[in-house]
This record gives C-alpha cells, structure tokens and sequence, in this order.
C-alpha cells in the first residue's frame, strides 16, 4: 500500500529518515555531507538537470530536516533553488485556437481585453485583463488557460509572491503556517521546518530515567498508517522510547467543555483549536481577536494537565499540521509542549530505527470521546460543543458557523466585521475537510472523514464528561 | 497522602473512572478529606491484564478492581492514614 500521496512527499521522508538515522547515531555533524549521495547516488539525475544541483537541493532539504534557517522564524520555508519559476502569467491564449469566427471570448469580455490578428487569433490585453476567466469558460477549444503557480493557488490568504528572480517568496508576516503551499508545490519548493532532530534528542536522553517521553497523538491519525493498525503505531511509539501515548482528543473534550462555557458567557466566540486560523485572526481581522476563545488548543490543555501530574515530563504532540510547530514557539504554549512532529515526520522516525509498525502487537489507545475525537474534521467542534452545552444543561442557543477551510474562515470573518454574521460561534479551520486536510498528512481521501467517525464511535466514553471526569480529583 | 489514579489508556479502559469515583466516596465517608489528595497520573509501566494502577504515597499498587476496592482501600489507604 502507498505510504504517501505524492513523490515529493516521499523524497521529503527520505531526508528526514536519514536525518534522523544520523541523529540516533550521534553521526550527525561527521555524516551530514554524506546525506545527499545517499538520497542521489547518480551518475545520472533522476530528477533535475543534472545530479549536482539534484545533491544541492537535498542540502537545503537536510538543513530543513535539522530545523532550517534560524534567522527566519516562519516555520515555512522556501527552497529557493529547487523553485521551478513557474509561469504567472494569468490567462493566456494557448496554440490551441483555431482562430475560429464566432469569437465567443471577445463578446462575452466585459473590459474589452480581447483582439485579434489577421488569422483570428485571439490576444489578451494584460493591461485591460481583469483575469475574470469568463473568456477560458466559453471556448470552444479550451484554448484559454490560466496560469498561475500552484503555491499561489493553493495560499488562499495570499501570502505568496515571486521575488526578483521570480521564485516564490513567503510574506512572513502574513503566513499562517498552514503548508497548504507545502503539500501543493509539484517540485517540493517550500518545505516545513522539522524538529525530528530534537525530538530524536530527547528520546536518546531519555533512557538515563530522568525524565519520560509523552507522545500526545491528534485524532486525526485514524485516517493515517492506514496500512497498519492504529493499536501497532502505539507500540511503534513505545519502541521509539516513548513512555506512554496520550490522545489529544482528550484535550480536545476538556476545551469542549470549557469553551461551552465560555461561550455561554460571552454570547459570541471563535474556536480556537487552529493555531493557523487563530493566527489569521490576529493578523487579518485584529478588531475581531477578541472573540477568539481564550481556551488553550487541545494539544496545549492535555500537555498542561500532563505537566501537571509529571512536571519533568516531556511532551511531543504528533499530529497533521505544519502550524502547530509555530504555535509551540508561542509564549503561552512554550512551558507546556515541547516538541510537535508530523505524521509525515513520525514515518521517517519509524524507518529511522526499522521499525516495521506492521509486525508489532497492538497496545491501546484510549482516553477520549467521540466528541473529541471529531475534533478532527470539520464540524466536530460545532458538535461537541452544542454536546458540551447540553451535557452540562446549559441553556443557550448556539448557532454554529462551521468554517471548512480558510477561505470560508475568511468570508465568516468578514461578515462578522460587518455585523452580518447569523451565527454565535465560529468554528475555523484552516485546512478544507478540518485536521484530516492537514499538510502533515501522510494521505490525504475521501475516506478520511468517515474513519474519523468510526475512531470516534470507538472511544469507551461516549460523552464528553465522561471523558474528563478522571482529570477532576 | 497522595494516591496517584492512573487514567493512561490501559487503566483508562480497565475502568480507572469508578475507581476514581469509589474514592471520592470512601473518602468522604471516612472524612478524610483533609488527610488525601487525588490526583491522576498517566502508565507507570505497570499494565496488567486485571485492573488499575495506583500509587499510595509513591508505593505502586496493581490490578485494582472495583469488586476488590473495600479490601484494598482498608488494607494499604486507610490503615496508612491511622497509623
């Protein structure tokens, strides 16, 4: 079975598995030059124009894999010599027209954009284009294309331009750090920050006994490791040298519960589980920052409760998402969370130490309910916390704004701004179809919700309060 | 005293909660809410096939059950707080 979605993804892994392969062997700094010959060993390139800038771009794949630049505190990051300088040129007229007679495209133009040479041949005005594509819409050839890069296309919140020397260039002020341009980027340009290197660290140090290693797993690893059973990559996980593994579902029921709450209270509320919608909030729509729930993430409200009960433990969240690396550097996060990986990230640790999750036994996983553990797709957070309303025989009428994807956080957002919002919570996630959208995804389906479903309707809780009644004693 | 409840997933599902809540009522019965602090912790390495684990005052009890609460409550909690 296909571990990955794409081939970028996989040569991804590879550096991260030889990264890590390095690190567990304290061969890091006496190897690291090495990495490239082994993901490339030539002679020939097998995928740019020839094997040495093939090796350089693994080199800037490697620093990435041991945490990247410092300099810059986006957690994402662009290569630029492995950006192909795609074509922006927006719509264009391809040799695809035929220089027909019924010029549909310069009727239905509505800024006059379109002319012709002496063969029919139809040409865009740039100038007058207001890349409206209703010309590409009525062809009869399709010979209208729209070009436009794929990191462009896939950052809904246009943080994405070219710099001079026309490769794609982060606005990092406006960055959300979600890795939608990460997973889009056919030549794997923009890569995300790993702390696989870290997290390798820890668990090496671990063995002397003085501290233990926590893994607080997202629920939305229903939908991953598809070729194993959920009950073998807990024990992959205890092989790893974590000392147990704890779901983030149960964070996710303790804000449940608390931001029901909270909402009650206030009358209006922003979930605020996403850090790159929460970060999206802050950056685009300030004025409405104060409605974003003042509730820690799930991650954050099981890591505090772990350090709680073992103040010198240590806690890797392992999870779908690039954005959770940026909000562990948070101030408010930092004491409690001290490492986050990405599914992604957990298979190259796995095949780091050849750990073949399929042949292990399976250990359980079981803290949460089924409302936490939806938390993991969109509309599971509406859910619960109209569930955690009821539970708690709260009387107030939610109406949920479910937001599935950034794009619809950004017009729910906008309306609010202007008073036209008929809605009292709004549930944003960054990512289309919730967590299971993230970029730190192994595979990303179409199953992937109904897995979600089925992990939640196996939690041993079947309410939310059942679920944090063993925290309160 | 401090008893440690462990919530891990492996107790979690051998039923930790009633434990939990055996001991919240036995403590207050015995009025010794000045003498106990619960608190949860999570696997001390200890997973059995039979019930919870706990810990009394960092000695580690395994394998309590609902239906062996009274006798392990006497035993190794309150006879402690007594003494």
């Amino acid at each position: 079975m296909r571990k990955f979605d794409t081939k970028v993804q996989h040569l991804k892994y590879k550096v991260l598995r030889e990264v890590a392969r390095l690190a567990w062997k304290d061969e890091l700094f006496t190897h690291l030059l090495d990495v490239p010959q082994i993901i490339s060993p030539g002679p020939e390139p097998t995928m740019r124009c020839c094997i040495y800038k093939e090796r350089a771009i693994v080199n800037e794949r490697v620093k990435i894999a041991m945490g990247g630049d410092k300099e810059n505190k986006n957690i994402i990051e662009v290569i630029k010599i492995a950006c192909d300088e795609c074509p922006v040129g927006g719509y264009e007229v391809t040799n695809a027209c035929r220089g027909c007679l019924a010029h549909r495209c310069e009727d239905v133009c509505k800024f006059g954009a379109i002319t012709f040479d002496a063969n029919h041949v139809a040409h865009i005005d740039k100038s007058k284009c207001k890349e409206c594509g209703a010309c590409s819409r009525v062809c009869p050839y399709t010979a209208i294309v729209s070009r436009k890069r794929p990191c462009q296309v896939a950052c809904k919140i246009k943080a994405i331009s070219m710099d001079e020397q026309k490769a794609a260039k982060i606005d990092d002020e406006k960055c959300i750090a979600c890795g939608a341009c990460v997973y889009q980027c056919p030549f794997g340009a923009i890569m995300d920050k790993s702390y696989i290197v870290n997290v390798v660290d820890m668990l090496k140090k671990a063995q002397n006994k003085d501290y233990k290693m926590y893994a607080v797993v997202a629920p939305s690893i229903s939908s991953q490791f598809t070729y194993a059973k959920l009950g073998q990559v807990i024990t992959g996980l205890k092989e790893l040298g974590f000392h147990t593994v704890i779901e983030a579902a149960l964070g996710a029921d303790m804000v449940a519960e608390a931001e029901s709450q909270e909402l009650a209270e206030k009358g209006f509320l922003t979930s605020s589980c996403c850090p790159a919608f929460v970060t999206y909030v802050k950056t685009a729509f300030p004025e409405l920052a104060q409605y974003i729930s003042h509730n820690p993430s799930p991650m954050t409200a099981i890591s505090m409760y772990i350090k709680s009960v073992d103040p010198k433990a240590k806690v890797v969240f392992i999870g779908p998402c690039t954005a959770k690396k940026a909000e562990i550097l948070r101030e408010d996060v930092k004491p409690y969370v001290d490492s986050a990986l990405t599914f992604e990230e957990l298979q190259a640790l796995f095949d780091s130490r050849d750990i073949d999750i399929t042949t292990l036994g399976e250990d359980v996983l079981d803290n949460a309910s089924y409302f936490g553990r939806i938390f993991a797709r969109s509309g599971g957070v509406s859910d619960a916390v109209k569930q955690a309303l009821k539970e708690q025989n709260i009387d107030f009428d939610v109406k949920p704004c479910p937001c599935d994807g950034i794009e619809a956080c950004k017009i729910a957002l906008l309306k609010k701004s202007k008073n036209l919002l008929d809605a009292n919570f709004i549930e944003g996630m960054a990512c289309v179809g919730g967590c299971i959208g993230g970029a730190g995804c192994l595979t990303h389906g179409e199953k992937n919700k109904a897995e979600v479903d089925k992990y939640g309707r196996e939690a041993y809780e079947k309410t939310i309060l059942d679920a944090t009644r063993v925290l309160k004693n | 005293m401090i008893v440690q409840i462990c919530v891990g997933s492996s107790c979690h599902l051998k039923g930790s909660q009633e434990i939990v809540e055996l001991f919240q009522k036995y403590i207050e019965e015995y009025g010794l809410e000045n003498d106990i602090t619960l608190a949860g912790c999570f696997c001390m390495d200890k997973c059995n096939r039979i019930g919870v684990t706990i810990t009394v005052d960092g000695t580690i009890y395994t394998g309590v059950t609902v239906a062996g609460f009274d006798e392990f409550f006497k035993d190794k909690v309150l006879s402690v707080v007594n003494s």
